[in-house]
């Protein structure tokens, strides 16, 4: 007896949307063991981990105001990487765009209006879209690797973001610490539901989700990022520039990565500080896989992730465990969801030994 | 047939091998006597190569039995295979281009010694045979046929009791067709079986002993191919009487639709072919063959006209009339172009996009985009009209174009350009590995398109198509194209000649041109 993967004659549309389920059951059933390993009680953990943070008002809020940025960069990235175009810098562009239209926001303070916020949000998207743009460059005129110039593109705007809080923009009545002045009132978002801080971004990142989905489905220029993407020989044969279609996806990436990253900022921080950036951006590539790269799954994808950030906080508060397990959380997801794809094109069976024929032989 | 009493020197019996969604071979028995040439007929898709493998130890059969000499045996894998006694040429070589021809045949076997002594025997045996080959020079700079003397070389190193031949003539210019089957004449004098797959009915006629006929994984006859006549043997290997092309004189003919003028291109591949000063004038209503053997710059021309590879000469490609060399594939498509690439799968059409998506391809410019979005009204009604019109065998126009056979999604690729309404259609090996229905299908839409004013280029190496299909032909030979010739002021012959290289002396096609379009 031995197991063996045999080609599927045709993808199982079944399995495709099976397969994030049942990694969805291995990563809790993964999750139990690991509680247990650790001597704590599985059931409670797992609880802790993915019930309490949706039991009331408040924490429903919270999840949205996590899922927001987590689904607009992720919406960004999956256009990119259907065209193979790997912006692995999200994290650098969402701190490029808190940086550009946080910086508005200073440089109005105390002589502002209604006019700010949109001027912000412009700003914000415009400057993750320039950080997106190095790496676009740099690929389409020189064939410098996209992965290894976005990921250190990060660690860059990290830097110019620690120095700008520690020098030029340092808050003047802020006793030396790292951050800027807090946004005045009109630099805010607007709350959207009394009582928790969910604010105006989430309609942002529905408006996003949806603009995702007419790009990525219905638009020609979607088409030709995702020809691209599958059979660049095609791309090549039917007209289709690779170098526009790298720009445009790093451009929308950026853009979306650049939006959330002033969302952050004008949301809940409000404020530019140094150490501000969540991880969003490295988050949101696990959320654009999750979600198979499609707008609606991204979507739910999204929510899970948040859910992970939040069960990881809670099992830190009442459960006294290391911050790292949020990460080993969303590990097994990614883990899982990527294993359990290969389904989708093959199918397992269990065969009996060898064929009679070349019984011997084997 | 051979005598009754001599023994068999390979015996299948009953194979069979299933794959999923297919069952490759089914119940399969056949003999190759020892000494004799035994011809492997079938469409693609009939079985042919499944069968083949399992012969050489790559595959293991479900089912059946292996008799070599008359005695069972299980073939492990191809070294065993070539321990028993059993030699393959592939139909695509396995040849490192940067190695010595000596050094590419030690690396293929078990147990080479050491180079100089082989050098001595590749040139012994090469010469035994008629296989001139040098052992010192380096496979980049050889000819397709010297290659495959190369690997028939290797093969007859190991004294082999079977040589197996999967479409050794599909590469090679007829000159060198008739030299290589004086070898295999001989091989089988001195007692060496042959199992020879074609598709090329003349050839299994002129050559093989027996023959074996496949049909969707099925013994469907066995014959003696001498006795038999090409017609007869494509009814056993398709199934049913073969369609025949309607040919119709060429009409009037139009103004140039594609000029091409002093057209030179360096290639940038080190085992690439450049293109030197090509001249071709294709005009409205005519279809014009190109000839050579494969890797002679057909690619590099191909892709210069359709606009992959613009070139730095805006002049050295016109189409309708235009200048465009520095034009790409959207501008050229806009000017009338439309163009079958070599690859279906992977180029002409992306494999896990549906027929549909894949009508979009490059349809994009005659309505089925507005305003940025596409419209998928238009697009599914396109999609349903090539299904339609060129027969096109699938599950429905949401199918993958991957899931289709290479013959369906041929006809696929063929319907969508033609529907593009061009006024030049460039194909590049328009039936390469299709079926003959699908074959003459093909035929008699290009045939149809070009006698209402649309000018079209086939580039093949097939010379029987383009004996059958063209107006007239030239043949491109290590980047240069040779005169072009009215179809009927020609030969077999000369075209083969000229594969070679061997046109500078001609007259240039100038004076064929004239004198045809009267």
């Amino acid at each position: 007896m031995r197991i063996k993967l045999e080609p599927r004659v045709a993808a199982s549309k079944w399995m495709s949307y099976g397969s994030p389920a049942i990694a969805a059951v291995l990563t809790i059933f993964f999750g139990a063991i690991l509680f247990a390993s650790l001597g704590r009680d599985p059931v409670q953990g797992l609880y802790i981990f993915f019930i309490e943070p949706l039991t009331g008002l408040y924490e429903l809020g919270e999840l949205g105001l996590k899922a927001t940025p987590l689904a607009i960069i992720a919406i960004g990235l999956a256009v990119g990487f259907r065209a193979n175009v790997w912006n692995i810098g999200a994290e650098g562009q969402l701190v490029m765009g808190a940086i550009c239209g946080g910086g508005v926001a200073l440089a109005f303070h105390g002589q502002g209006g209604w006019w700010v916020l949109p001027l912000m949000i412009i700003a914000g998207a415009a400057g993750g879209m320039a950080w997106g743009a190095i790496p676009a460059l740099l690929r389409t005129r020189f064939n410098a690797n996209e992965i290894l110039v976005s990921l250190m593109l990060t660690y860059a705007a990290v830097q110019i973001l620690g120095w700008l809080v520690h020098g030029p923009w340092i808050n003047p009545e802020g006793q030396n610490f790292p951050e800027t002045r807090t946004f005045e009132e009109w630099a805010l978002l607007p709350e959207l539901i009394e009582g928790t801080r969910l604010n105006v971004s989430a309609i942002f990142a529905l408006v996003v989700v949806f603009a995702g989905w007419i790009f990525m489905t219905r638009s020609f220029a979607g088409f030709k990022v995702n020809v691209v993407g599958q059979a660049l020989d095609a791309a090549k044969y039917a007209g289709f520039s690779q170098n526009k279609v790298v720009w445009v996806s790093f451009l929308i990436g950026g853009g979306a990565a650049g939006l959330a990253g002033l969302i952050e900022v004008t949301g809940p921080i409000d404020q530019l500080n140094a150490t501000f950036a969540p991880g969003y951006g490295f988050a949101a590539i696990i959320v654009a896989f999750l979600g198979r790269l499609h707008p609606v799954g991204i979507l739910f994808a999204s929510l899970l992730m948040a859910l992970t950030f939040l069960g990881g906080e809670s099992l830190q508060i009442n459960m006294n465990m290391p911050k790292a397990v949020t990460g080993v959380f969303q590990g097994m997801l990614l883990f899982f969801v990527l294993a359990t794809d290969v389904l989708i094109r093959y199918r397992i069976r269990v065969v009996s030994r060898t064929p009679a024929a070349t019984g011997e032989a084997g | 047939m051979s005598s009754e009493n001599s023994q068999a020197q390979l015996e299948l019996r009953h194979i069979t091998k299933q794959y999923p969604g297919v069952l490759a071979n089914d119940d399969i028995s056949l003999k190759v006597e020892a000494g004799g040439v035994h011809a492997l007929l079938g469409e693609n898709g009939a079985g042919k190569s499944t069968l083949v493998k399992i012969i050489y130890g790559v595959v293991k059969p479900d089912t059946g039995e292996i008799l070599w000499d008359g005695k069972p045996v299980q073939i492990l894998n191809p070294s065993h295979a070539r321990r028993l006694g059993i030699g393959m040429v592939f139909q695509h070589f396995n040849l490192f281009d940067t190695l010595t021809i000596a050094e590419n045949i030690s690396l293929g076997m078990d147990n080479p010694g050491d180079l100089k002594t082989l050098a001595t025997r590749v040139t012994e045996v090469s010469e035994h045979y008629g296989l001139p080959i040098d052992p010192r020079r380096h496979v980049h700079a050889l000819s397709v046929g010297e290659r495959q003397r190369v690997e028939i070389v290797r093969c007859l190193l190991q004294d082999p009791k079977l040589l197996i031949m999967d479409e050794p003539t599909s590469v090679l210019t007829p000159q060198e067709v008739d030299k290589l089957f004086e070898t295999l004449r001989r091989l089988g004098e001195e007692g060496v079986s042959i199992l020879y797959i074609s598709h090329k009915l003349e050839e299994i006629r002129a050559l093989c002993d027996d023959a074996t006929v496949l049909r969707g994984g099925k013994v469907v006859a066995t014959c003696d191919p001498r006795e038999e006549t090409s017609k007869s043997l494509a009814e056993m290997m398709i199934g049913s009487e073969i369609p025949v092309m309607q040919r119709e004189a060429s009409g009037d003919l139009g103004p140039p639709v594609l000029e091409v003028k002093g057209l030179s291109v360096k290639s940038d591949d080190p085992f690439g072919t450049s293109l030197k000063d090509i001249d071709l004038t294709v005009r409205g209503g005519e279809i014009i063959g190109i000839a050579g053997v494969g890797g002679n710059g057909q690619k590099e021309l191909l892709q210069a006209i359709s606009g992959e590879t613009p070139v730095r000469d805006r002049a050295a490609v016109s189409i309708d009339g235009q200048a465009c060399g520095r034009s790409g594939p959207t501008a050229r498509r806009g000017l009338g172009l439309a163009f079958v690439p070599e690859e279906r799968l992977g180029r002409g059409a992306v494999p896990e996009m549906t027929l549909a998506e894949n009508t979009l391809l490059t349809g994009y410019q005659s309505g089925m985009v507005s305003r940025g979005l596409i419209r998928f009204g238009h697009k599914r009604q396109r999609a349903t009209e090539i299904r339609r019109d060129f027969d096109v065998r699938s599950a429905g126009i949401d199918s993958e174009a991957r899931s289709l056979s290479g013959g369906n999604l041929q006809k696929f690729i063929v319907g969508r350009e033609m529907g593009l309404s061009p006024k030049l259609l460039i194909l590049a090996y328009p039936t390469w590995g299709v079926d003959v229905g699908a074959a003459t299908a093909i035929h008699q839409a290009v045939m149809d398109m070009s006698r209402q004013g649309v000018g079209i280029v086939i580039v093949s190496e097939d010379l029987d198509e383009l004996f059958e299909i063209c107006d007239r032909m030239a043949v491109i030979a290590e980047g240069r194209l040779s005169p072009v010739r009215n179809n009927g002021e020609t030969s077999v012959e000369e075209l083969g000649l000229w594969m070679s290289g061997e046109f500078d002396d001609e007259p240039s096609g100038a004076g064929a041109e004239t004198s045809h379009a009267h």
